[in-house]
Protein backbone atom coordinates (compact mmCIF):
# COMPACT_ATOMS: atom_id res chain seq x y z
CA UNK A 1 0.00 0.00 0.00
CA UNK A 2 3.04 2.13 1.08
CA UNK A 3 6.65 1.58 0.06
CA UNK A 4 9.28 3.69 1.01
CA UNK A 5 12.33 3.85 -1.96
CA UNK A 6 15.91 5.15 -0.30
CA UNK A 7 13.83 8.10 1.72
CA UNK A 8 16.50 10.64 3.23
CA UNK A 9 15.53 13.34 5.13
CA UNK A 10 17.67 16.07 7.08
CA UNK A 11 16.90 18.80 8.95
CA UNK A 12 19.84 20.98 8.88
CA UNK A 13 22.60 18.91 10.29
CA UNK A 14 20.73 16.54 11.82
CA UNK A 15 20.38 13.58 9.44
CA UNK A 16 17.14 12.13 10.81
CA UNK A 17 16.16 9.12 7.78
CA UNK A 18 19.08 8.00 5.90
CA UNK A 19 17.94 6.21 3.12
CA UNK A 20 15.03 4.49 4.60
CA UNK A 21 13.56 1.12 2.33
CA UNK A 22 10.33 -0.21 3.71
CA UNK A 23 6.48 -1.20 2.64
CA UNK A 24 3.34 -1.53 4.66
CA UNK A 25 1.32 -3.57 3.23
CA UNK A 26 -2.88 -4.11 2.96
CA UNK A 27 -3.85 -6.02 5.44
CA UNK A 28 -1.50 -6.05 8.05
CA UNK A 29 -0.79 -3.72 10.95
CA UNK A 30 2.80 -2.79 11.05
CA UNK A 31 4.53 -1.87 14.05
CA UNK A 32 6.58 1.19 14.02
CA UNK A 33 9.39 0.78 16.85
CA UNK A 34 12.37 2.77 17.55
CA UNK A 35 14.07 5.05 20.27
CA UNK A 36 13.43 8.35 20.98
CA UNK A 37 14.89 10.41 18.39
CA UNK A 38 15.33 7.54 15.51
CA UNK A 39 12.94 9.33 13.13
CA UNK A 40 9.49 7.66 13.59
CA UNK A 41 8.34 10.79 13.45
CA UNK A 42 9.37 11.85 10.84
CA UNK A 43 8.40 8.65 8.96
CA UNK A 44 5.06 9.14 9.28
CA UNK A 45 5.01 12.48 8.32
CA UNK A 46 6.53 11.95 4.94
CA UNK A 47 3.37 9.83 3.92
CA UNK A 48 1.13 12.74 5.20
CA UNK A 49 2.70 15.04 3.19
CA UNK A 50 3.61 17.42 6.41
CA UNK A 51 7.70 16.70 5.47
CA UNK A 52 8.59 16.22 2.03
CA UNK A 53 11.88 14.16 1.78
CA UNK A 54 15.39 15.31 0.13
CA UNK A 55 15.99 12.49 -1.49
CA UNK A 56 14.02 9.28 -2.92
CA UNK A 57 10.47 8.43 -3.00
CA UNK A 58 7.61 7.06 -1.44
CA UNK A 59 4.76 5.11 -3.39
CA UNK A 60 1.44 5.10 -2.21
CA UNK A 61 -0.91 2.30 -3.88
CA UNK A 62 1.88 2.39 -6.75
CA UNK A 63 1.79 5.76 -7.53
CA UNK A 64 4.78 8.11 -6.57
CA UNK A 65 3.13 11.06 -3.87
CA UNK A 66 3.64 14.48 -5.77
CA UNK A 67 2.11 17.54 -5.17
CA UNK A 68 -1.49 16.34 -5.96
CA UNK A 69 -2.88 15.97 -2.16
CA UNK A 70 -5.60 13.80 -3.34
CA UNK A 71 -4.22 10.61 -2.21
CA UNK A 72 -4.67 11.92 1.22
CA UNK A 73 -8.11 11.13 0.56
CA UNK A 74 -7.63 7.32 1.73
CA UNK A 75 -5.19 7.85 4.64
CA UNK A 76 -6.87 8.48 8.18
CA UNK A 77 -4.34 9.82 10.78
CA UNK A 78 -4.46 9.82 14.26
CA UNK A 79 -2.07 12.10 15.67
CA UNK A 80 -0.72 11.75 19.26
CA UNK A 81 -1.69 14.53 20.79
CA UNK A 82 -5.27 15.71 20.19
CA UNK A 83 -5.56 19.34 20.11
CA UNK A 84 -8.95 20.71 18.26
CA UNK A 85 -9.90 24.18 17.97
CA UNK A 86 -10.57 25.48 21.23
CA UNK A 87 -14.55 26.67 20.34
CA UNK A 88 -15.77 24.56 17.86
CA UNK A 89 -18.30 21.59 18.95
CA UNK A 90 -16.85 17.94 18.63
CA UNK A 91 -19.79 18.01 15.69
CA UNK A 92 -18.24 20.77 13.69
CA UNK A 93 -15.31 19.35 13.87
CA UNK A 94 -16.57 16.06 12.26
CA UNK A 95 -18.24 17.82 9.85
CA UNK A 96 -15.19 20.05 9.22
CA UNK A 97 -12.86 17.56 8.27
CA UNK A 98 -16.04 15.55 6.18
CA UNK A 99 -16.03 18.41 4.50
CA UNK A 100 -12.82 19.09 3.59
CA UNK A 101 -12.87 15.38 2.35
CA UNK A 102 -14.91 16.17 -0.61
CA UNK A 103 -18.54 15.35 -1.35
CA UNK A 104 -19.60 11.61 -1.60
CA UNK A 105 -17.07 9.88 1.25
CA UNK A 106 -19.05 7.03 3.07
CA UNK A 107 -18.05 7.50 6.13
CA UNK A 108 -17.73 4.95 9.23
CA UNK A 109 -19.50 5.80 12.41
CA UNK A 110 -18.79 2.66 14.27
CA UNK A 111 -16.42 3.84 16.84
CA UNK A 112 -18.43 7.12 17.23
CA UNK A 113 -21.03 4.66 18.59
CA UNK A 114 -18.97 2.32 20.32
CA UNK A 115 -17.51 5.11 22.36
CA UNK A 116 -21.04 6.53 23.04
CA UNK A 117 -20.11 10.31 21.98
CA UNK A 118 -23.20 11.30 21.22
CA UNK A 119 -23.24 13.36 23.97
CA UNK A 120 -19.67 15.01 23.92
CA UNK A 121 -19.94 15.93 20.24
CA UNK A 122 -22.55 18.89 21.09
CA UNK A 123 -20.31 20.42 23.53
CA UNK A 124 -17.34 22.27 22.93
CA UNK A 125 -14.12 20.88 21.87
CA UNK A 126 -11.72 22.72 25.13
CA UNK A 127 -14.37 21.67 27.33
CA UNK A 128 -13.85 17.58 26.99
CA UNK A 129 -11.65 15.52 29.28
CA UNK A 130 -8.41 14.44 27.47
CA UNK A 131 -9.43 10.89 27.13
CA UNK A 132 -13.01 11.96 25.18
CA UNK A 133 -10.85 14.09 23.02
CA UNK A 134 -8.56 11.17 22.56
CA UNK A 135 -11.80 8.92 21.04
CA UNK A 136 -12.72 11.79 19.05
CA UNK A 137 -9.33 11.58 17.60
CA UNK A 138 -9.52 7.96 16.99
CA UNK A 139 -13.38 8.13 15.47
CA UNK A 140 -11.96 11.09 13.33
CA UNK A 141 -8.90 9.14 11.97
CA UNK A 142 -10.98 5.79 11.06
CA UNK A 143 -14.18 7.73 9.97
CA UNK A 144 -13.71 7.62 6.42
CA UNK A 145 -12.66 4.11 5.56
CA UNK A 146 -8.94 4.77 5.12
CA UNK A 147 -6.55 2.60 2.89
CA UNK A 148 -4.07 3.61 5.36
CA UNK A 149 -4.21 3.97 8.84
CA UNK A 150 -1.15 5.68 10.84
CA UNK A 151 -1.91 5.50 14.39
CA UNK A 152 0.42 7.52 16.87
CA UNK A 153 0.29 6.14 20.31
CA UNK A 154 -3.57 5.58 19.96
CA UNK A 155 -4.50 4.41 23.57
CA UNK A 156 -2.36 6.71 25.58
CA UNK A 157 -4.70 8.32 27.74
CA UNK A 158 -7.48 6.15 26.71
CA UNK A 159 -9.06 3.95 29.94
CA UNK A 160 -9.26 0.02 29.45
CA UNK A 161 -12.27 -0.03 28.28
CA UNK A 162 -11.97 2.51 25.27
CA UNK A 163 -8.64 0.90 24.49
CA UNK A 164 -9.85 -2.51 23.72
CA UNK A 165 -12.64 -0.88 21.81
CA UNK A 166 -9.89 1.28 19.63
CA UNK A 167 -8.02 -2.15 19.48
CA UNK A 168 -10.57 -4.13 18.26
CA UNK A 169 -11.16 -1.57 15.58
CA UNK A 170 -7.87 -1.82 14.57
CA UNK A 171 -8.33 -5.57 13.95
CA UNK A 172 -11.30 -4.79 11.79
CA UNK A 173 -10.04 -2.47 9.80
CA UNK A 174 -7.38 -4.79 9.40
CA UNK A 175 -9.71 -7.29 8.02
CA UNK A 176 -11.07 -4.95 5.91
CA UNK A 177 -7.83 -4.88 4.22
CA UNK A 178 -6.50 -1.54 5.56
CA UNK A 179 -2.90 -0.82 5.83
CA UNK A 180 -1.91 0.11 9.35
CA UNK A 181 0.87 1.97 10.92
CA UNK A 182 1.07 1.51 14.74
CA UNK A 183 3.45 3.23 17.00
CA UNK A 184 3.55 2.80 20.63
CA UNK A 185 5.70 2.86 23.76
CA UNK A 186 3.73 -0.35 25.06
CA UNK A 187 5.63 -3.23 23.55
CA UNK A 188 2.50 -5.88 24.88
CA UNK A 189 0.04 -3.67 22.72
CA UNK A 190 2.43 -4.00 19.15
CA UNK A 191 2.61 -7.46 20.05
CA UNK A 192 -1.27 -7.85 20.25
CA UNK A 193 -2.19 -6.14 17.46
CA UNK A 194 1.22 -6.26 14.94
CA UNK A 195 1.80 -8.19 11.96
CA UNK A 196 4.95 -6.76 10.74
CA UNK A 197 7.75 -4.97 12.56
CA UNK A 198 9.51 -2.05 11.64
CA UNK A 199 12.95 -1.27 13.69
CA UNK A 200 14.21 2.03 12.94
CA UNK A 201 17.29 3.58 14.70
CA UNK A 202 19.92 6.29 13.47
CA UNK A 203 17.60 7.38 10.66
CA UNK A 204 17.26 3.66 8.80
CA UNK A 205 15.22 0.40 9.45
CA UNK A 206 17.36 -2.39 10.89
CA UNK A 207 14.82 -4.56 10.76
CA UNK A 208 11.76 -5.31 8.59
CA UNK A 209 9.84 -8.13 8.81
CA UNK A 210 7.35 -10.16 10.16
CA UNK A 211 6.67 -10.71 14.14
CA UNK A 212 7.54 -13.70 13.43
CA UNK A 213 10.53 -13.47 11.49
CA UNK A 214 11.77 -11.25 14.17
CA UNK A 215 11.31 -13.68 17.12
CA UNK A 216 12.92 -16.13 14.75
CA UNK A 217 15.88 -13.80 13.93
CA UNK A 218 16.48 -13.01 17.26
CA UNK A 219 15.58 -16.43 19.16
CA UNK A 220 13.37 -14.68 21.91
CA UNK A 221 9.82 -15.26 23.08
CA UNK A 222 8.19 -11.74 22.48
CA UNK A 223 8.64 -8.62 21.39
CA UNK A 224 10.25 -6.66 24.04
CA UNK A 225 13.43 -8.96 24.30
CA UNK A 226 13.58 -9.36 20.58
CA UNK A 227 14.33 -5.66 20.15
CA UNK A 228 15.94 -5.53 22.69
CA UNK A 229 18.39 -8.37 21.36
CA UNK A 230 18.55 -6.32 18.21
CA UNK A 231 19.61 -2.95 20.11
CA UNK A 232 22.09 -4.58 21.81
CA UNK A 233 23.68 -6.80 18.86
CA UNK A 234 23.66 -3.08 16.95
CA UNK A 235 25.30 -1.28 20.42
CA UNK A 236 28.30 -3.91 20.26
CA UNK B 1 -10.86 31.63 -3.43
CA UNK B 2 -10.99 28.07 -3.76
CA UNK B 3 -13.63 25.75 -2.47
CA UNK B 4 -11.34 24.17 0.09
CA UNK B 5 -10.15 27.36 1.20
CA UNK B 6 -13.23 28.94 1.49
CA UNK B 7 -14.43 26.07 4.06
CA UNK B 8 -11.17 26.00 6.29
CA UNK B 9 -11.77 29.98 6.44
CA UNK B 10 -15.38 29.06 7.63
CA UNK B 11 -14.56 26.94 10.15
CA UNK B 12 -11.58 28.80 11.57
CA UNK B 13 -13.27 32.28 11.65
CA UNK B 14 -16.30 30.30 13.28
CA UNK B 15 -13.57 28.75 16.37
CA UNK B 16 -12.25 32.71 16.16
CA UNK B 17 -15.49 34.48 16.44
CA UNK B 18 -16.80 32.41 19.79
CA UNK B 19 -12.94 32.76 21.36
CA UNK B 20 -13.38 35.42 24.45
CA UNK B 21 -10.23 37.24 23.97
CA UNK B 22 -12.09 38.44 20.35
CA UNK B 23 -15.29 39.75 23.04
CA UNK B 24 -12.74 41.38 24.89
CA UNK B 25 -11.37 42.75 22.00
CA UNK B 26 -14.40 44.54 20.65
CA UNK B 27 -16.03 45.09 23.70
CA UNK B 28 -12.76 47.73 24.37
CA UNK B 29 -13.38 49.25 21.14
CA UNK B 30 -16.78 49.83 22.38
CA UNK B 31 -16.15 51.28 25.17
CA UNK B 32 -13.10 53.28 24.57
CA UNK B 33 -15.08 55.25 21.82
CA UNK B 34 -18.43 55.48 24.26
CA UNK B 35 -16.17 57.14 26.68
CA UNK B 36 -14.96 59.21 23.96
CA UNK B 37 -18.05 60.02 22.33
CA UNK B 38 -19.72 60.52 25.68
CA UNK B 39 -17.35 62.70 27.72
CA UNK B 40 -14.34 63.82 24.92
CA UNK B 41 -15.98 66.47 23.34
CA UNK B 42 -17.26 67.17 19.47
CA UNK B 43 -16.63 63.76 17.38
CA UNK B 44 -14.46 65.08 15.50
CA UNK B 45 -11.66 65.06 18.70
CA UNK B 46 -12.92 61.22 19.92
CA UNK B 47 -11.67 60.76 16.12
CA UNK B 48 -8.35 62.07 16.77
CA UNK B 49 -7.92 60.33 20.34
CA UNK B 50 -9.08 57.17 18.34
CA UNK B 51 -6.37 57.43 15.98
CA UNK B 52 -3.88 56.58 18.68
CA UNK B 53 -5.41 54.04 20.63
CA UNK B 54 -6.14 52.10 17.61
CA UNK B 55 -2.16 52.76 16.13
CA UNK B 56 -0.85 50.85 19.25
CA UNK B 57 -3.58 48.69 20.34
CA UNK B 58 -4.73 47.21 16.72
CA UNK B 59 -0.75 46.28 15.84
CA UNK B 60 -0.27 44.59 19.42
CA UNK B 61 -3.62 42.72 19.56
CA UNK B 62 -3.12 41.23 16.02
CA UNK B 63 0.19 40.43 16.32
CA UNK B 64 0.12 39.01 20.15
CA UNK B 65 -3.15 36.99 19.43
CA UNK B 66 -2.59 36.36 16.24
CA UNK B 67 0.84 34.38 17.05
CA UNK B 68 -0.28 32.71 20.64
CA UNK B 69 -3.40 31.42 18.51
CA UNK B 70 -0.90 29.72 16.17
CA UNK B 71 1.02 27.82 18.65
CA UNK B 72 -1.98 26.95 20.13
CA UNK B 73 -3.42 25.88 16.59
CA UNK B 74 0.28 23.93 15.82
CA UNK B 75 -1.53 20.24 16.10
CA UNK B 76 -4.71 20.99 14.57
CA UNK B 77 -2.44 22.23 11.71
CA UNK B 78 -0.93 19.26 11.27
CA UNK B 79 -4.27 17.33 11.41
CA UNK B 80 -6.01 19.74 8.26
CA UNK B 81 -2.50 19.24 6.37
CA UNK B 82 -2.81 15.74 6.75
CA UNK B 83 -6.17 16.29 4.90
CA UNK B 84 -6.69 15.99 0.91
CA UNK B 85 -6.60 20.02 0.79
CA UNK B 86 -3.42 21.83 -0.77
CA UNK B 87 -1.26 23.98 1.10
CA UNK B 88 -2.12 27.23 -0.76
CA UNK B 89 -5.85 26.88 0.24
CA UNK B 90 -5.38 25.67 3.71
CA UNK B 91 -3.19 28.31 4.58
CA UNK B 92 -5.62 30.55 2.71
CA UNK B 93 -8.57 29.91 4.49
CA UNK B 94 -6.44 29.60 7.99
CA UNK B 95 -5.05 33.27 7.66
CA UNK B 96 -8.11 34.98 6.59
CA UNK B 97 -10.28 33.15 8.95
CA UNK B 98 -8.04 34.57 12.10
CA UNK B 99 -7.35 37.87 10.54
CA UNK B 100 -10.61 38.81 9.23
CA UNK B 101 -12.70 38.20 12.48
CA UNK B 102 -10.28 40.29 14.16
CA UNK B 103 -10.86 43.10 11.74
CA UNK B 104 -14.19 42.93 12.27
CA UNK B 105 -13.89 42.66 16.00
CA UNK B 106 -12.73 45.96 15.54
CA UNK B 107 -14.63 47.46 12.90
CA UNK B 108 -17.62 46.73 14.91
CA UNK B 109 -16.25 47.65 18.27
CA UNK B 110 -15.84 51.42 16.66
CA UNK B 111 -18.00 51.80 14.62
CA UNK B 112 -21.24 50.62 15.99
CA UNK B 113 -20.53 53.23 18.87
CA UNK B 114 -19.90 55.81 16.43
CA UNK B 115 -23.08 55.31 14.40
CA UNK B 116 -24.89 55.55 17.62
CA UNK B 117 -23.81 58.81 18.53
CA UNK B 118 -22.95 60.48 15.63
CA UNK B 119 -24.46 58.19 12.89
CA UNK B 120 -26.46 61.45 10.89
CA UNK B 121 -23.40 63.58 11.01
CA UNK B 122 -22.11 62.92 7.84
CA UNK B 123 -19.14 65.55 8.62
CA UNK B 124 -17.30 63.18 10.11
CA UNK B 125 -18.35 59.92 7.82
CA UNK B 126 -15.19 60.01 6.01
CA UNK B 127 -13.12 60.25 8.58
CA UNK B 128 -14.68 57.08 10.25
CA UNK B 129 -14.43 55.45 7.40
CA UNK B 130 -10.51 55.85 6.96
CA UNK B 131 -9.95 55.17 10.69
CA UNK B 132 -11.57 51.51 10.46
CA UNK B 133 -10.14 51.10 7.22
CA UNK B 134 -6.62 51.62 8.35
CA UNK B 135 -7.70 49.27 11.57
CA UNK B 136 -8.74 46.42 9.28
CA UNK B 137 -5.77 46.85 6.99
CA UNK B 138 -3.39 47.19 9.96
CA UNK B 139 -4.93 43.94 11.44
CA UNK B 140 -4.38 41.95 8.02
CA UNK B 141 -0.45 43.51 8.01
CA UNK B 142 -0.11 42.41 12.08
CA UNK B 143 -1.81 39.18 11.33
CA UNK B 144 0.35 38.44 8.37
CA UNK B 145 3.38 39.30 10.39
CA UNK B 146 2.39 36.33 13.26
CA UNK B 147 1.98 34.18 10.89
CA UNK B 148 5.42 34.52 9.37
CA UNK B 149 7.01 34.66 13.03
CA UNK B 150 4.84 31.97 14.41
CA UNK B 151 6.14 29.72 11.42
CA UNK B 152 9.37 30.61 11.18
CA UNK B 153 10.21 29.74 15.30
CA UNK B 154 9.28 26.34 16.74
CA UNK B 155 9.61 27.92 20.00
CA UNK B 156 6.90 29.82 21.56
CA UNK B 157 8.35 32.25 23.66
CA UNK B 158 10.60 33.26 20.85
CA UNK B 159 8.16 34.04 18.41
CA UNK B 160 5.79 35.73 21.25
CA UNK B 161 8.77 37.62 22.66
CA UNK B 162 9.75 38.44 18.56
CA UNK B 163 5.67 39.66 17.89
CA UNK B 164 6.35 42.35 20.94
CA UNK B 165 9.58 43.52 20.29
CA UNK B 166 8.65 44.19 16.50
CA UNK B 167 5.12 45.91 17.55
CA UNK B 168 7.44 47.84 20.18
CA UNK B 169 9.62 48.56 17.02
CA UNK B 170 6.92 49.54 14.83
CA UNK B 171 4.83 51.93 17.56
CA UNK B 172 7.26 53.29 19.29
CA UNK B 173 11.29 52.91 18.75
CA UNK B 174 11.01 53.47 15.27
CA UNK B 175 10.10 57.46 14.81
CA UNK B 176 12.63 57.62 17.71
CA UNK B 177 15.17 56.23 15.62
CA UNK B 178 14.21 58.17 12.96
CA UNK B 179 14.01 61.59 14.58
CA UNK B 180 17.82 60.69 15.80
CA UNK B 181 19.11 60.04 12.94
CA UNK B 182 17.33 63.18 11.24
CA UNK B 183 19.00 65.25 14.19
CA UNK B 184 22.23 63.42 13.34
CA UNK B 185 23.07 64.16 9.79
CA UNK B 186 20.55 67.29 10.02
CA UNK B 187 22.99 68.76 7.35
CA UNK B 188 22.50 66.54 4.74
CA UNK B 189 19.65 66.48 2.58
CA UNK B 190 17.26 63.81 4.30
CA UNK B 191 13.99 64.27 2.27
CA UNK B 192 14.17 61.12 0.48
CA UNK B 193 15.46 58.68 3.24
CA UNK B 194 13.01 59.43 5.66
CA UNK B 195 10.15 59.08 2.98
CA UNK B 196 11.76 55.75 2.39
CA UNK B 197 12.15 55.21 6.80
CA UNK B 198 8.12 56.23 6.87
CA UNK B 199 7.27 53.58 3.86
CA UNK B 200 9.08 50.69 5.60
CA UNK B 201 6.82 51.38 8.65
CA UNK B 202 2.90 50.34 8.34
CA UNK B 203 1.78 52.22 11.58
CA UNK B 204 3.32 55.36 10.56
CA UNK B 205 1.81 54.86 6.96
CA UNK B 206 -1.29 54.56 9.18
CA UNK B 207 -0.86 57.65 11.21
CA UNK B 208 0.31 59.30 8.01
CA UNK B 209 -3.35 58.30 6.01
CA UNK B 210 -5.27 58.83 8.85
CA UNK B 211 -3.73 62.54 9.91
CA UNK B 212 -3.46 63.69 6.32
CA UNK B 213 -7.26 62.99 6.63
CA UNK B 214 -7.89 65.19 9.55
CA UNK B 215 -5.71 67.63 8.79
CA UNK B 216 -3.79 68.02 11.85
CA UNK B 217 0.22 68.56 11.68
CA UNK B 218 0.59 68.87 15.45
CA UNK B 219 0.29 65.23 15.88
CA UNK B 220 2.37 63.85 12.68
CA UNK B 221 5.39 62.78 13.78
CA UNK B 222 8.41 63.86 12.11
CA UNK B 223 8.22 61.16 9.38
CA UNK B 224 4.94 62.76 8.89
CA UNK B 225 5.93 66.21 8.40
CA UNK B 226 7.99 65.20 6.00
CA UNK B 227 5.41 63.29 3.62
CA UNK B 228 2.92 65.76 4.15
CA UNK B 229 5.42 68.49 2.76
CA UNK B 230 6.32 65.93 -0.31
CA UNK B 231 3.80 64.71 -1.11
CA UNK B 232 0.77 67.14 -0.20
CA UNK B 233 -2.40 65.54 1.27
CA UNK B 234 -4.12 63.90 -2.15
CA UNK B 235 -1.22 62.17 -3.59
CA UNK B 236 -0.27 61.95 -0.07
CA UNK B 237 -3.06 59.93 0.86
CA UNK B 238 -2.85 57.70 -2.12
CA UNK B 239 0.90 56.54 -2.15
CA UNK B 240 0.16 56.02 1.94
CA UNK B 241 -2.75 53.82 0.75
CA UNK B 242 -0.43 51.91 -2.04
CA UNK B 243 1.83 51.19 1.33
CA UNK B 244 -0.02 50.01 3.60
CA UNK B 245 -1.55 47.55 1.32
CA UNK B 246 1.90 46.39 0.20
CA UNK B 247 2.07 45.99 3.89
CA UNK B 248 -0.69 43.68 3.69
CA UNK B 249 0.10 41.91 0.86
CA UNK B 250 3.70 41.07 1.07
CA UNK B 251 4.06 39.77 4.49
CA UNK B 252 1.33 37.40 3.46
CA UNK B 253 3.15 36.11 0.67
CA UNK B 254 6.20 35.82 2.72
CA UNK B 255 4.04 33.48 5.14
CA UNK B 256 2.12 31.72 2.41
CA UNK B 257 5.78 30.44 0.66
CA UNK B 258 7.00 29.80 4.77
CA UNK B 259 3.71 27.77 5.15
CA UNK B 260 3.82 26.17 1.29
CA UNK B 261 8.05 24.56 1.68
CA UNK B 262 7.82 24.06 6.02
CA UNK B 263 8.56 20.72 6.85
CA UNK B 264 5.56 20.34 9.87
Amino acid sequence: MLAYEKVEKRFGRHEVLRGVNVEFRRGRVTALIGPNGAGKTTLVKCALGLVRPDAGRLVFDGEPIGDDPGYRRRIGYMPQIARFPENLSGAELLAMIRELRGPGVLTDEELLRSFDLSSALGKPLRTLSGGTRQKVNASLAMLFRPDLLILDEPTAGLDPLSSSILKDKVRAERERGCAVILTSHIMSELEELADDVVYLCDGVARFAGSMHDLKLHTRQFNLERAIAHIMKEHAA
Amino acid sequence: MSQPAWKVLRYQASNVLRSRWLLAYAAFFAIATDALLRWGGDPAAALLSLVNVVLLVVPLVAAVFGVMFLYDAREFTELLLAQPVSRPALFGGLYAGLALPLAGAFVVGVGAPFLFHAGADERYRAALVMLLAVGAVLTLVFTALAYLLALRSEDRVRGLGTAVGLWLLFTVVYDGIVLLLATAFADYPLERPLLAAMVANPVDLGRVLLLLRFDVAALFGYTGAVFKQFFGSALGIAVGAAGLILWAVIPALAALRVFHRKNF
